[in-house]
């Protein structure tokens, strides 16, 4: 479990403290700005000394620290420290230095209702958004009943959803979000191409809605329909709290009452059959050792009628590179000396389409010559309307008691973010 | 005095405020005071002040102030007392939330004189109508065990606890076994305490099925907590085993992955007991897809899960089959990550996918981190070693590595070279002038040793032999130690091959190493040398030249016994660190003492035993837990004495398969092994204790003694006693000793 819990700016200055047992002084926060935020070269999020053991996160320029002197669950301290970092987001937008000064007496009541004596308690965001606001006003006002119906909602069966959701129009809307993991070889091969999938979902939906959700996955079409070929096999998928796992396990069918607003269904993975949206063919020559030669083409792989927006290539250039003179048929390049790359944005690209880039960095001679390591050419992206693994949305059921209608929108997106990496 | 004003000039306004007869100014100045207590600075002095503010309607302000008392209850007993009775009133609130907070607060007081006080409302509140307050006050039972463990058992909490196991909701049930184990790890830790037998949490079956039913149901912190006390249960028998890994299996698809790593922890556990082997391969598929997906979760958690993957790998190496791929390390993966991707990836190689495997090494040895490359380097050398087939691709990708001529990259893969020969005799010959031509690069030891060893081994296949190493004699008094021992031992090969050619070389070295030479090692090598040579040539021949068994990759790096109990301990700080817990814990070092006391505990049990070895070494390293690597993989066991015993066989290979040991004493030992075919080592070794290790004597005497098993248990030295060695087991040690 964890002993204390500390919030770090990057100059190593105490932002939050909490201490939850007595094995620790407020001191040990001294020991994390020596041993990690003033080394340079820390190797691991973990870090042992003695007996004691501080496992860190770096997010923008926070550092979240637990701290424990036992066999703790490792794995358990940084979902927490995720989550944690998630319920800031979701509270004040964003988290870095100055929201946590500004809202440090939140802080302190979250972090006070997520932990208590070094064990995670509820930490379900929607739930406590019911009685921890950042109003004060409404929690001095909370009636009696009002707080036994969110402590009853805090510990319950159904500890995500309240009873008495009432909406006008109901409507649920589902997005399937999927990332593409591409790393490919300079000879053009897939080295690797896989898809993390997540299937976001917003109910607004009134009363205890019992939901049943389809997708085109292999195992259960298999199961269920024959002669379907667009059938998608997920190598493996996580559901929200929610769903019951012991359902999907023995039939594979996803039901669930859904929490009020929006929430994460599912993540999936799949790695079979990707579809790339987009395919990038550098050539890049050395010439000589003053000059270096780009030419860059990206290729759509998708349908006339969609586009990819958003689409930024980075090319890596050699560290000693001078000046890097650019041509493109569409968009923007850049040479960004303090990064080592040239930023290509382009705005959209049409299904069918092709852009081409062309460029020369001209290098200075430097003393002693070092093989440039060629970083890989890193590209993001977004297409609506588009899946890699080809998942589909085959219906979401909503039951209820009142037998009202029900909306549901769909939308597919696919994306790159970091992840797209094409080496040369 | 003068220091202490402006302070004072900042809490008196602070003071001024708190009185205020206006309510927003007042928790204003609570909110300035909290903030300040944050920096740090103490503001004990206005405890009374801040405590006139806690009788409020306010929720907010009151959480303020509670924390506030949290901070200095302990430093203020007497003032706290004043608080005891807003508390007392606040569990009787009808606000739930009120009453949950006054009693969560009151157990963190920490404070002797307001525990008194906390008994009564405590005993209220585990019997509250609302399950929001209930589940708050059986983790403050936890608190107050451990701050004052007898007023627990004495108001019979714990009974209460067990009750609550039953309760319906199944957030209660869930903090009730966090608090029960809480207890139970308290009272383990101190056995000789009077209230640690009432306080073991033993769960039974009927426990267990309770534990079941809420598994399903509670959020997702709760079902780590039950899943790991299901993870304490001892099934009966292989029904009950079965019965439990198919209701834990569903939780392998849950979103946090902490809750999946717990899950495979119980299903390791418990699959122990499962008799029907296509369940265990059933299990065991189900389990693959649920790990690979945590590689996309943040880097840190990927680490955690990585580290697990690598020892679940040791004990079911058909887990991951077919999943190399997703281990392939992103560019901008942290290095951290990086490298535990690299280890997996050498664990799942084999002849089907080394193509792929070996142009991805390839391509992480050109990239910036020098550490990463160096790994990667290391990592073809394991592949090489691992896989016959795949041996000459590999030797091809280094050799075209070292046509780079980056400095680190060439001297990384001469290093990776000598393990290629010492696994494959005589086979890449080829290769050996292209490594003599990049002599003048080298300037690390490892490397240096390398290259030197190689043209020992091969010195009567190398026409220039004695000129390579010559380079090497002229300096050797400036060279490391181990570079000295590498050429002391290939000088000497080098003779006992070519003897005519090189009678000056070899009687040069030895009279610098033993004149001129600070290190006793190098010292007491050349000694040993210079009379096997001049007494019997022969026997010497048999000792130097001696056949040594090829290496191979090893396929656990901790031994069975500690794998197991890692493995039972699946997403913790131990398996994270592959170490067992003792070693990290508590001082970070294991004490002689505490080795002994193993032994005799369990002195027949050969689990034990090697436990204990391994925790002998890895208390050695306890104060390097940061560096992961320290235990080379081509040592059988992680590293240190036990591991350096049952493989050495020369002084050469002793020192090569030590790796980085310095431990004199696993030299010695090994030529008399060798030199003595079936003699026992003990004397010598214990001789040479007591000669030249005055200071680790200590350590070793007991360790030599837990030894002794294993050392029995390992066939004997690898040179089967030839004919032409005179067996004359006493001579040795007796010129040895008459050396001091």
């Amino acid at each position: 479990m964890i002993s204390a819990f500390f919030i770090f700016s990057q100059k190593g200055e105490v932002l939050i403290s909490r201490l939850y047992r007595t094995d620790f002084k407020r001191s040990i926060a001294d020991v994390f700005r020596i041993q990690v935020i003033s080394n340079s070269d820390v190797r691991s999020p973990i870090i042992t000394l003695g007996s004691t053991s501080f496992f860190h996160v770096r997010i923008n320029n926070l550092y979240v620290v637990a701290v424990t002197k036992n066999n703790a669950n490792a794995a358990l301290i940084f979902e927490y420290c995720y989550r944690f970092i998630n319920i800031c987001k979701s509270y004040f937008g964003k988290i870095d230095e100055e929201s946590i000064k500004n809202n440090f007496v939140l802080i302190y009541e979250l972090i006070d209702e997520t932990i208590d004596f070094g064990y995670p308690q509820n930490s379900e965001i929607d739930t406590l958004k019911t009685y921890i606001t950042t109003e004060s006003i409404t929690s001095a006002a909370i009636a009696p009943e009002e707080s036994s119906k969110i402590t009853s909602q805090a510990t319950g069966a159904t500890s995500w959803r309240r009873g008495d959701v009432k909406y006008k129009k109901n409507e649920a809307f589902v997005d399937v979000i999927e990332t593409v993991n591409l790393s490919m070889s300079a000879k053009g091969t897939v080295l690797r191409a896989d898809v993390d999938g997540h299937i976001q979902m917003r109910a607004y939906l009134s009363g205890t809605p019992e939901c049943k959700f389809g997708l085109n996955d292999k195992l259960v079409i298999d199961k269920n329909e024959r002669g379907i070929s667009d059938a998608v096999e997920l190598d493996d998928c996580r559901f929200h709290q929610c769903v019951r796992l012991d359902e999907f396990d023995a039939t594979r069918t996803i039901s669930f009452i859904p929490p009020d607003g929006e929430f994460e269904l599912m993540r999936y993975r799949s790695t079979s059959n990707i579809k790339l949206p987009l395919r990038i063919i550098p050539t890049v020559t050395e010439i000589g050792t003053t000059q270096v030669s780009y030419a860059v083409t990206i290729k759509t792989n998708f349908n006339n009628k969609l586009s990819a927006t958003n689409v930024v290539l980075r090319i890596p250039t050699p560290l000693n590179t001078t000046a890097v003179d650019c041509k493109v048929g569409s968009g923007k390049a850049k040479y960004v000396p303090g990064e080592n790359v040239v930023v290509w944005k382009v705005p959209r690209i049409q299904g069918g389409q092709e852009c081409t880039l062309s460029a020369t960095a001209e290098l200075t001679s430097t003393t002693h010559r070092q093989v440039w390591a060629r970083p890989p050419i890193d590209v993001d992206f977004q297409v609506l309307m588009f899946t890699a693994s080809g998942l589909i949305v085959r219906f979401l059921k909503v039951f209820e008691k009142s037998n009202y209608h029900s909306i549901k929108w769909v939308r597919y997106l696919t994306k790159a973010s970091g992840s797209y990496q094409i080496r040369f | 005095m003068s220091i202490r004003a402006p302070t004072k000039g900042e809490n008196y306004e602070l003071r001024i405020d708190l009185n205020s007869e206006y309510r927003e100014k007042r928790k204003d100045a609570i909110k300035r005071v909290i903030a300040s207590m944050t920096v740090g600075k103490d503001l004990s002095g206005l405890f009374p002040d801040v405590l006139k503010n806690m009788q409020t309607d306010d929720l907010e302000q009151k959480k303020l102030v509670y924390l506030y008392l949290m901070n200095y209850a302990k430093t203020q007993p007497e003032l706290v007392i004043l608080a005891v009775n807003t508390f007392v009133k606040d569990t009787d609130d009808p606000n739930p939330l009120v009453r949950a907070l006054a009693i969560r607060t009151m157990g963190c007081l920490r404070a002797e004189k307001i525990i008194d006080y906390l008994c009564d409302p405590l005993q209220k509140c585990l019997r509250d109508e609302n399950p929001y307050v209930r589940k708050t006050a059986a983790l403050c039972v936890a608190k107050l065990y451990d701050l004052k463990p007898e007023l627990v058992i004495e108001n019979g909490f714990l009974e209460q606890l067990h009750e609550m196991i039953a309760d319906a909701n199944p957030m209660v049930v869930a903090n009730t076994v966090t608090a029960l184990s809480d207890i139970h790890a308290a009272a383990v830790a101190q056995p000789s305490s009077s209230t640690s037998e009432q306080a073991v949490f033993t769960i039974t079956s009927s426990i267990l099925s309770k534990l079941l039913i809420a598994l399903n149901e509670c959020s997702e912190w709760g079902r780590v907590a039950i899943l790991n006390a299901l993870a304490r249960y001892e099934a009966q028998d292989d029904k009950e085993s079965e019965h439990i890994c198919e209701r834990v299996v569903p939780q392998f698809q849950h979103v946090n992955g902490s809750v999946v790593l717990a899950a495979v922890k119980v299903i390791m556990i418990h699959m122990r007991g499962v008799r029907r082997e296509e369940l265990t391969k059933q299990l065991i598929r189900k389990m693959a897809p649920p790990l690979v997906t945590l590689l996309s979760s943040p880097p840190e958690v990927q680490w955690v899960a990585l580290r697990n993957i690598n020892l679940l790998l040791q004990k079911r190496s058909d887990l991951l089959t077919n999943e190399m791929r997703v281990f392939f390390c992103k560019y901008n993966d942290p290095l951290y990550v990086k490298v535990e991707k690299l280890d997996i990836m050498v664990r799942l190689a084999n002849e089907n996918n080394v193509d792929p495997l070996l142009s991805e090494l390839k391509e992480y040895s050109s990239e910036v981190d020098v550490d990463f490359v160096r790994k990667s380097i290391k990592a073809i050398g394991q592949t090489a070693v691992k896989i016959d087939a795949a041996a000459e691709r590999c030797v091809n990708v280094l050799l075209e590595l070292i046509a780079t001529r980056v400095s680190y990259v060439v001297q990384e893969a001469v290093v990776v070279m000598k393990d290629i020969f010492r696994k494959y005799p005589s086979t890449y010959e080829g290769v050996i002038p292209i490594l003599c031509s990049n002599l003048d690069e080298l300037d690390e030891p490892e490397a240096k040793a390398s290259l030197i060893w190689i043209i020992g081994e091969y010195a009567n296949k190398i026409d220039n032999a004695d000129e390579l190493l010559g380079i090497f004699v002229d300096t050797f008094t400036e060279e490391s130690y181990p570079v000295q021992l590498q050429t002391l031992t290939a000088v000497v090969k080098l003779f006992l091959t070519k003897p005519d050619s090189s009678q000056g070389i070899v009687q040069r070295i030895l009279d610098t190493a033993t004149k001129d030479c600070d290190s006793p090692d190098v010292r007491d090598r050349a000694y040993i040398y210079w009379r096997l040579l001049s007494t019997d040539p022969g026997a010497a021949k048999a000792v130097v030249l001696a056949h040594r068994p090829p290496i191979s990759i090893p396929q656990t790096t901790v031994s069975p016994a500690l794998l197991e109990e890692l493995l039972g301990e699946i997403s913790s700080l131990a398996s994270v660190y592959h170490k067992p817990e003792e070693t990290f814990i508590g001082g970070g070092r294991v004490g002689a003492d505490s080795v002994q006391r193993k032994e005799n505990e369990l002195s027949d049990d050969k689990f034990s035993t090697q436990k204990a070895l391994q925790t002998v070494a890895a208390g050695q390293q306890a104060e390097n837990l940061l560096d992961f690597d320290d235990a080379p993989a081509y040592e059988g066991q992680s590293s240190g004495l036990a591991a350096t015993e049952v493989l050495t066989s020369t002084p050469a290979a002793a020192n090569l398969l030590a790796g980085t040991s310095t431990n004199p004493l696993d030299d010695l030992v090994s030529i008399f092994g060798g030199s003595g075919g079936g003699m026992a080592p003990m004397p010598p070794v214990n001789a040479f204790a007591g000669l030249s290790l005055g200071a680790t004597n200590s350590l070793m005497t007991p360790t030599n003694q837990v030894m002794s098993p294993v050392v029995r248990g390992v066939p004997s030295p690898a040179i089967p006693a030839q004919p032409q060695t005179p067996a004359q087991p006493q001579k040795p040690e007796e010129d040895l000793l008459g050396l001091f």
